[in-house]
């Protein structure tokens, strides 16, 4: 009740959408407009390869098996984030800072194993302006596409960081329910991301 | 401690779907099929998995309704965005594809 209370006091008009905050419905109407940037990058990179007779093999040339071990990463670190929201509602502060750490963690790591497959395929010639199995254009996409979600995930690992301060400085879970909620929401639309990425861009 | 939010749905199941999901998908790209069908099995699988993580973890299934289509409209632009490229990727096969104009221009350079 004593949480209603601040809310209400906060947000004095409720949306019918997301009774619980506004900020919910903020972050579900950004990360609609997220999803277009990335829905543009996508359907650009399909009418680049459709028009390209030289296309490689994307998952013969990239090589899938880091790439499926980053996958596993980030659905795992989704479940731990989901798992922190859940501590969290049962009121186990200790263990929802425990699980958002896990979440970032998983993010750090996801985030190291892209820079040494990076680093790992600029050795061996695939650059923005240069690709060394055919089109040109497969190299300019491939860098920035997985670099627009990298750059989302590391976003995020700094977005969970401060979350995890966020929720070990408020002693009453409840009062930090609906921001880690919101923070949720951010890191499984990054998994969503990479779920297409991974699929269009290695598998396809 | 009273539940703050709505109810939380089985995670770990939907774990192990998104899970064996992810190993169906790499099966796939090494199954004696045809390239169409391969693509159009990847895009499903894809699908039903970003469905999953939407509807679960960022638990859209427990939201009102028009949150939820407020989520789809990017799917439905970028679907659209795909027909707005058709033409322009069809206009620059036809000027690159070497293969075919100078056969029907001057077959017997062949």
């Amino acid at each position: 009740m004593a949480t209603a209370t601040v809310h209400s006091a906060i947000e004095p008009a409720e949306t019918p959408l997301t009774p619980e905050s506004w900020g919910k419905l903020g972050m579900w109407v950004f990360l609609a407009g997220d999803a277009v940037g990335f829905g543009a990058l996508l359907a650009g990179y399909g009418a680049m390869r459709a028009t390209s007779g030289d296309w490689p093999n994307p998952y013969a040339v990239l090589g899938i098996n880091l790439t499926a071990i980053m996958t596993f990463l980030l659905i795992c670190s989704s479940v731990t984030m989901v798992k922190a929201l859940e501590w969290l509602s049962k009121g186990d502060r200790t263990r929802a800072v425990q699980y958002l750490f896990f979440t970032a963690l998983g993010g750090a790591i996801f985030v190291s194993l892209q820079a040494y497959e990076w680093t790992h395929l600029i050795h061996r010639g695939l650059h923005i302006n240069q690709n060394p199995w055919g089109a040109t254009l497969f190299g300019t996409s491939f860098f920035l596409v997985t670099g627009f979600h990298g750059l989302h995930v590391t976003g995020g690992v700094i977005y969970l960081v401060s979350m995890i301060r966020y929720v070990a400085n408020r002693p009453d879970p409840a009062a930090s329910y609906n921001a880690v909620e919101i923070t949720g929401l951010y890191w499984h639309f990054v998994d969503l991301v990479w779920i297409m990425v991974f699929t269009f861009m290695y598998l396809l | 401690m009273a539940e703050t939010g709505h109810k939380h749905p089985n995670y770990m199941a939907i774990f192990w779907y998104l899970a064996i999901l992810t190993v169906v998908e790499i099966a796939v790209i090494y199954m004696p099929l045809a390239k169409f069908t391969i693509g159009v099995l990847l895009c499903a699988l894809a699908v039903t998995k970003a469905a999953l993580v939407a509807m679960y973890f960022m638990h859209l299934r427990f939201e009102a309704r028009t949150l939820g289509w407020i989520a789809v409209t990017p799917l439905a632009i970028a679907t659209l965005l795909v027909f707005v490229l058709l033409p322009d990727g069809f206009a620059v096969l036809k000027k690159t594809d070497t293969t075919q104009q100078p056969a029907a221009a001057a077959p017997a350079k062949h």
